[in-house]
């Protein structure tokens, strides 16, 4: 398909959700479906690094949190509206994953996905560390008295991330049926091999660990809005790691639609089982559930749902 | 006179205390087609490594055409005109037989023309070099259901993909019958006649000899002879070291 | 700005012994990471599992929570075989250990973080023990037992892993099973039986330098996160498999964190290690002792 077409259709598809979900005049599904949006994004992002180049981010809730956080630092010296902040979350993110990539990727593969954890625990102190942004107290956000285009500010936000995840699933598709697509492909199943066939490794890999690291800070940018008041806590909540992870895992690394299974799935019932109390008062179960899924899934299942429904995505002969 | 292709002055490679290559020279001229030899571990495969870009060597120059690849990675001298085949077969197996040549089309190829290479060319290409090694009705196959034999085929037609000058062959024959040997050969043969400078790394002497019309000796890291084959073979030291290992 | 000579002799001491501590939670990496090749991201969880092990031992039984360490290893020396089994079957033998294995170490780290706030909360714990609290002193130099005591028990660990090591059969089998391990069949040693016996040893130091981390600290169970950055960037510093080298780097390691500590605040420290992982990583993979 080629990518204007995937576009289109996306957007219709999006469209389609929207007015649905309008119709249904139930506001709490515009707040379930931005979490769920917000997966779709994160775990569409980590898959353009994981499942194509093979690269493992740990650090997902750095580059997200460092979205909501630019948000929070621009909201407090001036007014702009979500469109802006969303560039300013994905070029703070976007430079990091590209610092990060240079200095890591020239050496093994093991070697980045380390210092992506240890990153996300340094993003955390320094956040916690930084008064101006709230530290460790966390920092309020007033949302605009005056909603743009559309009556409930909820709904907004959702058709942002509806937006966002339009976007993020189109760059991911766009990338898959392309050259970049191929060079990924390559350094996944042998770096040494595609070095020697003239890919340039390094810089795909900084390619995509940039574009990674952008849309997951795009994908955090909103956040501030949406909960109103955000503390390191909530912004690096174990959630984002897990799930980032897990979600192309199971759904399938492949190609772009396993991503968004996962998220859809993983994401949905999650949101259920918050709503319907399933867990009581121990909401962690259900980060220990997915944890679970996760381990079983990568020793089981490796292609996750795509590959055990058989869906083989065969990539259109582009040059 | 021209200057040689590849000029090699004084490499030395140490892994930890192990010295792994001791200060090789070696100069070859364009179309030539060189026979590296040697026992297991004398350093063939790290010499290779360390032309390609695959290892940086310690001490000492390599000169490709006059430029110093010293510094270069290894895409950088793939594009440059090297190409090299590995010992073990490594595809990539996530994509076709056909989508492994095209590789060096899109990365290769069209980098050194300035500009893409048209579809319906790749598509050609990649059927010709197919047909050059007998792998023509498996296009659409994934390198795990090929035999290694075909697997050693992909891998010499990937690296002619790139339409190297200089293609080295690592071991390229290891496994074959002795027909499929000539077949690979013949083809090697072929690509030198059309102007592609060849070093053949083979352990099947029958091959060397018949092949090259010059043969390098490696042992322990050091070169210990060069010259015509029928020279090299009566080197007293040669025989020693393959009598003797 | 200046330094207090006093207050920095002091940091230099805690660091000291600090980097003794650390050195023994690093050890178990360096067995399955620089010896092995097992990217054992997880590893911290074991540490934070030993930790909370002595806790209950020590509040139901009264045990000294380093002796309730030492009961429970032969268990945490089962479980490493057991790990080490999953992860060799599902990952290993099919050659395909980079990703998966990451993502399946990275799994059993959450899990165990999210088991232990389930079983015990996000309250600190700690041990009671007498050393905990007094302190040995040395003119104006303190050495708090608290963490002088760990520091021994290291390196004491250390030594006697180092000569095990060097000087057994089985140990030099380790030493030799990522890089040969077809001379060690032929030496009629199965190699991925040695290997199982060196994770499983590595998962047994855990159990000690879980004892060790609650005798300093109380814990609670984020902790081991912290963790990750210090261990490897302490195992790629010490040049992977070398222990002396971990036991430097460690030093190294825990003298800057004690300085930054005291002078800028201790909610700083993950920083730190994470600096000199990415300096490591950036100049010097090989390390500080060479390869």
């Amino acid at each position: 398909m080629r990518a204007h077409t995937f576009l289109f259709a996306a957007l219709a598809v999006a469209a389609i959700t929207f007015e649905g979900l309008r119709f249904l005049e139930n506001e709490y599904l515009f707040f379930a479906g931005y979490v769920v949006l917000q997966y779709v994004v994160l775990a569409t992002a980590w898959n353009i690094l994981g499942g194509y180049t093979g690269y493992v981010n740990f650090g997902t809730a750095a580059f997200f949190a460092l979205g909501a956080y630019t948000s929070v630092a621009l909201g407090k010296l001036v007014s702009l509206p979500i469109p802006a902040l969303i560039l300013a979350g994905g070029v703070i993110s976007g430079v990091v994953g590209l610092g990060m990539g240079y200095l890591t990727l020239r050496l093994r593969g093991v070697f980045f996905a380390i210092a992506t954890l240890a990153l996300a625990v340094v993003v955390q102190t320094l956040i916690t560390n930084w008064d101006f942004v709230g530290g460790s107290r966390g920092a309020y956000t007033v949302r605009p008295a005056v909603v743009p285009l559309l009556g409930s500010y909820v709904q907004y936000l959702f058709l942002i991330m509806l937006g966002l995840a339009v976007i993020a699933l189109a760059i991911a598709h766009a990338i898959e049926g392309s050259r970049l697509g191929y060079g990924f492909a390559t350094i996944r199943d042998d770096e040494a091999a595609a070095e020697v066939s003239g890919v340039p490794t390094l810089r795909l890999k900084l390619v995509a660990t940039t574009v990674s690291g952008a849309l997951m800070g795009m994908a955090g940018a909103p956040l501030p809005y949406y909960v109103t008041y955000l503390d390191p806590a909530s912004g690096f909540n174990l959630a984002y790691a897990v799930n980032s992870i897990a979600m192309p895992l199971i759904g399938g690394m492949t190609s772009w639609i396993g991503p968004l299974i996962g998220a859809l799935l993983l994401g949905s019932v999650q949101q259920v089982a918050t709503v319907s109390n399933w867990f009581g008062n121990h909401p962690e179960i259900n980060l220990l559930i997915v944890g679970a899924l996760l381990m079983l899934f990568v020793i089981a299942a490796p292609n996750g749902i795509v590959g055990l429904l058989g869906i083989e995505k065969r990539r259109s002969a582009r040059g | 006179m021209t200057a040689p292709l590849l000029q090699v002055e004084d490499l030395s490679k140490r892994f930890g205390g192990f010295l792994a290559l001791d200060t090789v020279n070696l100069e070859l001229a364009a179309g030539a087609r060189l026979g590296l030899i040697g026992p297991n571990g004398s350093g063939k495969s790290t010499l290779v490594n360390c032309l390609c870009g695959a290892l940086r060597n310690d001490t000492g120059t390599v000169r490709f055409e006059g430029t110093v690849m010293d510094g270069l990675s290894a895409h950088q001298r793939t594009r440059l005109g090297m190409a090299r085949s590995f010992q073990l077969p490594r595809p990539f197996t996530s994509l076709t037989v056909a989508e492994n040549l095209r590789i060096p089309l899109l990365y290769t190829v069209n980098v050194r023309r300035g500009q893409p290479v048209p579809r319906s060319e790749i598509v050609a290409r990649e059927a010709e070099l197919l047909g050059l090694v007998g792998l023509a009705g498996k296009a659409a196959r994934l390198p795990r259901d090929l035999s290694q034999v075909e697997m050693r085929k992909l891998e010499l037609a990937r690296a002619m993909a790139a339409e190297p000058k200089l293609l080295i062959a690592d071991e390229a024959m290891a496994g074959l019958s002795h027909g499929e040997v000539d077949d690979i050969l013949a083809l090697l043969c072929r690509l030198n006649e059309a102007g592609i400078t060849i070093i053949l790394i083979e352990h099947i002497m029958r091959a060397v000899m018949s092949f090259s019309d010059r043969l390098v000796v490696l042992v322990a890291g050091r070169k210990i002879a060069d010259g015509p084959p029928d020279e090299v073979v009566r080197n007293p030291e040669v025989e020693r070291a393959y009598l003797g290992e | 700005m200046l330094w207090d000579p006093q207050l920095l002799l002091n940091a230099i001491v805690a660091g000291l012994l600090l980097g003794g501590f650390y050195a023994v939670v690093t050890v178990g990496v360096s067995i399955s990471f620089g010896m092995l090749d097992i990217v054992n991201i997880a590893h911290p969880a074991f540490i934070m599992l030993g930790s909370y092990v002595a806790y209950l031992l020590n509040g139901a039984l009264g045990l000294d929570p380093i002796l309730a360490s030492l009961v429970v290893l032969p268990a945490f020396f089962l479980l490493g075989a057991l790990v080490y089994q999953v992860y060799y079957v599902a990952f290993e033998r099919r050659g395909q250990e980079s990703l998966r294995g990451l993502a399946f170490f990275f799994g059993l780290l959450f899990i165990s973080e999210v088991g232990l706030i389930l079983a015990f909360g996000v309250d600190y714990r700690f041990v009671e023990a007498p050393y905990i609290g007094p302190s040995l002193h040395l003119g104006f130099l303190d050495f708090p037992l608290r963490m002088l005591i760990p520091c021994a028990v290291s390196l004491a660990l250390l030594v006697s892993l180092h000569l095990y090591l060097s000087h057994t059969f089985l140990g030099r089998a380790i030493a030799a099973v990522s890089q040969d391990p077809l001379a060690l069949r032929l030496m009629a040693a199965n190699p991925t039986r040695v290997k199982r016996i060196a994770f499983a040893l590595s998962i047994a130091t855990a159990s000690i330098a879980g004892a060790l981390l609650i005798v300093i600290q109380p814990v609670e169970p984020s902790m081991g996160r912290d963790y990750i950055g210090r261990v490897f960037a302490i195992c790629v510093l010490g040049g992977m498999g070398s222990f002396p080298g971990t036991l430097l780097a460690a030093i190294l390691l825990g003298i800057v964190e004690s300085i930054t500590s005291t002078f800028y605040g201790p909610s700083w420290s993950p920083a730190v290690a994470f600096g000199f992982l990415l300096l490591t990583l950036a100049f010097r993979p090989v390390g500080i002792l060479g390869r």
